[in-house]
């Protein structure tokens, strides 16, 4: 079993920041990712982008290959495609690669294990042809290609970012159906003054929403009752502005709402979490250091609570910095000045949350609407169980298997937890969240089976 | 329920603990009559009683546990009826595998022994028969136990059918409220929980792992200790196995469910922290658990572990319970420690711990389970200390 002084997981900017600064400070550093290549979803493809594509998928991406060569000749261990399905109490790390299991055991953690798109249950999610916008840009940045006729569906930057990109390939969205409306710009409006002080963002806002409205893409704003209809796959895209209905024709629908932390490994360490109601999901409980409750682990990136990529980075630089003062590495100077950096780059932040907000349908979807896929339990199935008096999602989980799937509950956690709320009138941190259980992500039992013991656990892979 | 004062409630029977055995002895004693009230330091079934691998199982028991265990399998036969809630209950063999001749031989000898106590409900399956139930068996297994007619139910939906039942019947559940004190005054036990004083005539203490305090307030010595089985659940796999299955030479507990996801457990237990209530698992222990099934069904070799787990069951330094009345404390009765093979026995020890406290009698055999086993010198019971 390899032992190191920090051990991160997760390869995106958070994960590469921290990995740099660290092992530049004189920490031994080991980096579990599940990606072939550093750069995490946002700066997915990096290193080997082609030229043209990353064109098209601008600025801020191409601005990853600076971290990402950082982080190539910081000297720390690096481990791609490595699957990390358990981290024990000690911080040993239990991780697969390549078929065969290995181990390595840290001083300290950091989970950079950055974001999930939030669960966007609606009629018909579950039709093949819908995808989420998430997934379409990774296949735009790992492959360049999407469909002819994608319709756009929700709420969120990325929505846009992505219609910018799909426009900049030549093939731009079939329109944009998006769920915010009037009432949410006004409401949004009151955290502009605050906001201003990250005015880079807002004029690139303005500016996607500019080259989206020259490129003719038709918008609906302030959608609801949205639906997906289709027999075998989707067909369309239907809902109501105002009192009007509308159907769009497609065979490619892209849902939205938002992206979340990913709580996976937080909640399996047992890591105290708090509901964050601005971002409407729950973010772990960290210091100004961003060491969480337990004692030597730290979260950086988006699963710190949504900031986007150049906070991640300074937050990964935060941690790696406050592990290096803990073991005697640095004199924590830099560390006030990153902590008002990062201040600055979250100013935005409010507006964009009062903005995007998730829209109600998904929030508390229809009764008949299925929320854990896997399993196909509907949210009319939840309110029942917590109406014959399933006290939280552990029980709904033990009653109706929701969150038993494949998917161990990232699919449908944090909308059970919010149906749960909602119907028993409590907060949702009263509510709480799956108790989350190795293996983090599915395993083979023969891999289990020829795990070895730890005093015997080799290098790793 | 008659409250003597706001801070004061007064009932028939107080019950400690909201598993299976709790809510199944407040049932049947509202049933017969009863006040009740069941205190649960958490939620109801948070523990074993809702996780554990749900084997309704007469095969393979302790031969002083045999007689509640049929007793119980009649209730689990119409348990639809009894609860409006099927609790997932699915009859089906239990067939535990010899790997080995020696190992047949060891469950020929079960056999006879049970055959001359006059119970047939286990029988040897040759390796013929065997593989009729079992196609998928690996080629080196001899031959099997079996008990045909047993079965596997889901835990957490059966305790929660229970409890349910209970409110139905006027069963009053205070969960999240953990008893701070058990002690008695004249004739009467009281119950410290939530800020309130509760009399009762009697009281119960179905605590599981945390039963030991609660035996101790009571005046019994009761060596319970935490254990934590734990448990892999595979994604769906074509249905191949309709038997619960374990193993004689190992330990193995295995069933595919009826939706396809195969349920593994069986022996190898968790690191138990009862203060937190959480469990950790030892993935470096339950890989035996994985090449043990990948052995006996090779099918198994590329299933993919979607989930394990573990819940916080009590153990008895002699793997049976305590099950029946205080040792000199009158009025108070212990029903907890069931070792990791209690939810079987849910439904039919709930019924005789009511009879016994309802009417102080029971034809029912527990002298076995007797608290005294492990005390020959008595402890006095909390008195009121005012």
């Amino acid at each position: 079993m390899k032992a190191c002084d920090l051990a991160i997981i997760g390869a995106g900017p958070a994960g590469m920041a921290a990995a740099t600064e660290a092992a530049n400070a004189g920490l031994s550093v080991i980096v579990l990712d599940e990606q072939p290549a550093p750069g995490g979803q946002i700066y997915r493809a990096i290193e080997t982008v082609p030229e043209e594509r990353r064109k098209i998928l601008g600025p801020d991406y191409a601005h990853g290959a600076g971290i990402a060569q950082a982080f190539r000749n910081c000297g720390a261990t690096y481990i791609p495609e490595a699957t990390v399905w358990n981290i024990n109490p000690d911080l040993s790390i239990d991780y697969s690669r390549h078929g065969g299991s290995a181990q390595v055991s840290a001083k300290h953690l950091l989970i950079a294990t950055g974001a999930v798109e939030r669960p966007t249950p609606l009629p018909g999610w579950t039709l093949p042809g819908v995808t989420t916008a998430g997934a379409l840009q990774i296949l735009l940045k790992a492959h360049g290609g999407v469909g002819d006729d994608v319709v756009l569906v929700g709420s969120g930057p990325l929505l846009y970012l992505l219609a910018q990109q799909m426009i900049a390939a030549g093939k731009p969205p079939k329109a944009i159906v998006e769920t915010i409306d009037r009432e949410r710009y006004i409401k949004a409006a009151r955290h502009l003054p605050r906001a201003l002080a990250g005015f880079g963002y807002l004029r690139k806002g303005l500016s996607m929403m500019r080259q989206i409205r020259q490129a003719g893409v038709p918008r609906f704003s302030g959608a609801h009752d949205i639906r997906i209809e289709g027999v075998h796959r989707a067909e369309a895209v239907v809902f109501s502005v105002g009192g009007k209905a509308h159907r769009i024709e497609t065979t490619s629908v892209a849902l939205h709402q938002g992206v979340v932390p990913n709580q996976q490994a937080t909640r399996l360490l047992g890591c105290d979490h708090a509901w964050n109601e601005s971002q409407r999901c729950f973010v772990p409980k960290l210091d100004v250091f961003l060491e969480s409750s337990i004692e030597n682990v730290f979260v950086a990136g988006d699963g710190a609570g949504i900031a986007g990529a150049k906070s991640a980075a300074m937050r990964g630089r935060l941690a790696a910095l406050r592990v290096a003062q803990k073991l005697g590495h640095s004199n924590g100077a830099d560390i006030r000045a990153l902590q008002a950096d990062l201040k600055r780059d979250e100013a935005v932040r409010p507006f964009l949350e009062a903005l995007y907000a998730p829209s109600r349908d998904i929030l508390q979807p229809a009764d008949e609407t299925i929320v854990c896929r896997c399993e196909e339990v509907t949210a009319g199935a939840i309110r029942r169980a917590v109406d014959l008096g399933a006290p939280g999602p552990n029980q709904v989980k033990s009653f109706l298997r929701s969150g038993m799937g494949p998917c161990q509950g990232r699919m449908c956690g944090l909308a059970v937890s919010a149906i749960i709320a909602e119907r028993r009138k409590e907060e949702p941190e009263a509510i709480g969240y799956y108790r989350l259980r190795p293996p983090l992500k599915p395993l083979l039992l023969s891999e289990l089976a020829q795990l070895e013991p730890e005093a015997t656990r080799s290098e790793p892979l | 329920m008659a409250a003597g004062s706001s801070q004061d409630i007064t009932t028939d029977l107080l019950v400690i603990g909201g598993g299976i055995h709790g809510c199944s002895a407040a049932l049947n004693a509202a049933l017969r009559g009863m006040r009740v009230v069941v205190f649960e330091k958490d939620t109801v079934a948070r523990h074993a009683s809702g996780v554990n691998a749900g084997g309704v199982r007469k095969l393979g028991r302790h031969v002083a546990e045999i007689p509640l265990s049929l007793h119980s399998m009649s209730i689990w036969n119409r348990i639809a009826d009894f609860l409006d809630d099927d609790c997932g209950f699915q009859p089906a063999p239990q067939i535990k595998i010899a790997e080995t001749e020696d190992e047949l031989d060891t469950l020929r000898e079960r056999v006879a022994e049970l055959n001359g106590l006059g119970y047939t409900h286990e029988v040897i399956l040759d390796r013929k028969t065997m593989r009729g139930y079992l196609p998928a068996v690996a080629e080196h297994c001899v031959g099997a136990l079996a008990s045909l007619q047993d079965g596997f139910a889901q835990p957490y939906q059966t305790t929660f059918a229970f409890q349910r039942k209970g409110i139905e019947k006027g069963v009053r559940f205070l969960e999240n409220t953990p008893v701070d004190r058990v002690f008695k005054t004249g004739k009467d036990w009281k119950v410290v929980a939530g800020g309130q004083t509760f009399t009762g005539r009697f009281v119960l203490n179905c605590a599981g792992a945390w039963g030991g305090e609660i035996a101790r307030q009571i005046g019994d010595h009761a060596p319970v200790s935490a254990y934590a089985p734990m448990m892999i659940v595979t994604e769906r796999v074509r249905p191949f196995c309709d038997a619960v299955v374990g193993a004689t030479g190992r330990p193995l507990s295995f069933k595919q469910m009826p939706n396809g996801t195969v349920v593994i457990g069986g022996g190898r237990p968790g690191i138990p922290d009862p203060a937190t209530n959480r469990t950790h698992m030892q993935m470096a222990q339950l890989r035996h658990s994985a090449q043990t099934a990948i052995d006996i069904f090779p099918i198994m070799r590329g299933a993919q572990i979607v989930r394990s787990w573990a819940g916080i069951e009590g153990l008895m330094p002699d793997g049976i319970p305590v099950i029946g009345p205080a040792l000199h404390a009158e009025g108070a009765f212990h029903s907890f420690g069931f070792s990791a093979h209690g939810f079987q026995l849910g439904p039919g020890v709930g019924d005789i711990v009511a009879e016994l406290i309802a009417t102080g009698r029971t034809q029912a055999p527990i002298a076995p389970f007797s608290v005294g086993r492990f005390s020959q010198v008595s402890t006095k019971p909390n008195e009121e200390l005012s």
